[in-house]
């Protein structure tokens, strides 16, 4: 089976749109509920006949699903390992299910569902999980939609939930409310500022915790960290979203006091600084995947200081995912060396940047 | 150090309040800490798996109940202590207890109060669920030739039919 993403509702990212709140800072916000089905064992425990026969219930229940009865059926096992790896750079599912080093021979019967709605993970470390995403900032709105179709798939699958425990998941850190929202957020002007320690070391304080733009054992690049909560149960859901929203309003005011100094005390060293970003994404022949991600974070940095005009966030965004490594293998046609990504890479963005209007600053 | 409430355990939560501008430390034991409410670190751990893994172990190490296991899926704490990972379901009611102390670590509560969820078919579906999968384990019980465990098996499946 080869993908074809043009199959995918909105390409699987409409949060790539950049129609969100605060989208020059806040790229996404996600809500992710754990979910397990009554009766069967836990992954760790599952035989492969278990597996199989956990897609083929959710199938058979998918028409009575509004929400997903429309979504498109991914078997991971069936898939080349680019094309797992470009569900991976869409943040359609996770390293788990896309396997550890990505050509590793994958448990049968793992799959993801991918509507316009949400997205659900099948047979991963929990039999199901549940994604919304939201462009830009509006956790309470991924909630709310996460709900929604949670409710809709409840009341067809049964889930394994406990009076006292809530709903059981495969590792205990889960457990309870099952649910994990997260934000993925741009912060170059506090770490420009060097304040992010501090800044980290406060979220962590408050229950949060940071991670790379592709969650657990991601690491940082470009100033992009994901945050999320830390504990899943004592709490509600609302409780739990509103305070990461209410957490992340105060870092997006403080990102934004960071660049108004950096404007103010250091003016044309950054004003130079990112204008050379620029000039090497316009420009360069081979682009490597973290130097790409960087230069990108400079970049939307001078969108945001509206010091560069006529390039759109979600022109980055686009860039930001689209660029990878997969993604242009899966364009290619075959699986390129990393040089080769690396000259492809540079030539993707030099076309989409040169279809964008530019001023001269 | 010793407590400053109790003066009788070590003071494992060190805490400093700026009240009116006035900074003062006060250097409480994991219990008086709790008594006054204080979410201690220990209770939102910096790696919540990490930690809890930890917290596992240590559980694990005082209890004679290691071997314990789950009557359904076969997993033990010992298994968990391994992985991380219960086997299913039931594993949060066979080892209850030992669960109950670690989640209040690892979560700072061990008492879920979000959604709550009935499902209207529950006891029926998970019944079904339930007696597919023994009939898949008979099956390979007796290609297997585990004659004892088949045995077992049948009558579980009798039970619930």
């Amino acid at each position: 089976m080869t993908l074809d993403l043009s199959l995918l509702p909105d390409g699987g990212v409409p949060w790539l749109a950049a129609s969100g709140e605060h989208s020059d800072i806040v790229l996404s916000s996600r809500i992710r509920l754990a979910r397990n089905i009554a009766g069967f064992n836990f992954s760790a425990r599952e035989r492969d006949g278990e597996r199989l026969r956990i897609l083929a219930q959710l199938r058979d229940a998918l028409p009575r699903i509004p929400a997903l009865a429309s979504a498109m059926v991914l078997r991971m096992d069936e898939l080349s390992p680019v094309d797992r790896q470009v569900l991976r750079e869409r943040h359609l599912v996770s390293r788990e299910l896309v396997g550890a080093d990505g050509a590793t021979e994958m448990r049968p019967a793992s799959a993801v569902l991918v509507s316009e709605h949400a997205g659900v993970m099948v047979n991963e470390e929990d039999h199901l999980r549940l994604q919304v995403f939201r462009s830009g900032f509006d956790v309470p709105g991924a909630l709310q939609a996460a709900v929604r179709v949670d409710r809709q798939l409840g009341e067809q699958v049964p889930y394994a939930f406990h009076r006292d425990f809530g709903f059981l998941t495969s590792c205990p850190t889960n457990t309870g409310t099952g649910l994990r929202a997260s934000v993925l957020v741009h912060l170059p002007g506090l770490v420009l500022t060097q304040e992010i320690t501090k800044v980290l070391q406060g979220l962590q304080q408050m229950g949060l915790t940071h991670r790379g733009l592709y969650g657990e054992g991601s690491d940082v690049v470009g100033s992009f960290f994901q945050i999320s909560n830390q504990t899943t149960l004592g709490r509600s859901e609302d409780e739990l979203a509103e305070h990461l929203q209410r957490v992340v309003k105060r870092l997006v005011e403080q990102e934004y006091a960071a660049r108004r100094v950096l404007a103010r005390d250091a003016g044309y060293i950054i004003e130079d600084k990112l204008w050379r970003a620029y000039g090497t994404l316009r420009h360069a022949r081979s682009l490597a995947a973290d130097e790409a991600m960087n230069l990108l974070s400079g970049v939307r940095l001078a969108v945001g200081l509206q010091m560069i005009g006529g390039l759109s966030i979600y022109t980055l965004n686009k860039l930001l995912v689209f660029g990878q490594s997969a993604h242009l293998s899966h364009h290619a046609g075959r699986l390129l060396t990393e040089g080769e990504a690396n000259v492809a890479r540079a030539r993707y963005v030099r076309g989409v940047l040169a279809n964008e209007v530019s001023s001269d600053g | 150090m010793v407590c400053s409430q109790c003066q009788e355990r070590d003071a494992v939560v060190h805490l400093t309040q700026i009240v009116e501008n006035a900074v003062t430390q006060v250097h409480l034991c994991e219990k008086c800490a709790a008594e006054r409410g204080i979410e201690t670190s220990s209770s939102v751990p910096s790696h919540p798996l990490g930690d809890f893994l930890q917290a596992v172990q240590q559980q694990a190490a005082q209890m004679p109940g290691d071997a314990a296991r789950c009557s359904y899926c076969g997993t033990s704490l010992r298994d968990f202590r391994a992985s991380g990972r219960l086997g299913c379901a039931r594993c949060y009611g066979a080892f209850e207890q030992s669960l109950k102390d670690l989640l209040r670590r690892v979560h700072g509560s061990s008492t879920h109060v979000g959604r709550s969820y009935v499902c209207a078919d529950e006891p029926a579906l998970e019944r079904d669920a339930t007696l597919s999968e023994l009939r898949g384990r008979l099956a390979d019980a007796v290609r297997g030739e585990e004659f004892e465990v088949a045995a077992t098996l049948r009558d579980q499946i009798r039970t619930l039919e």
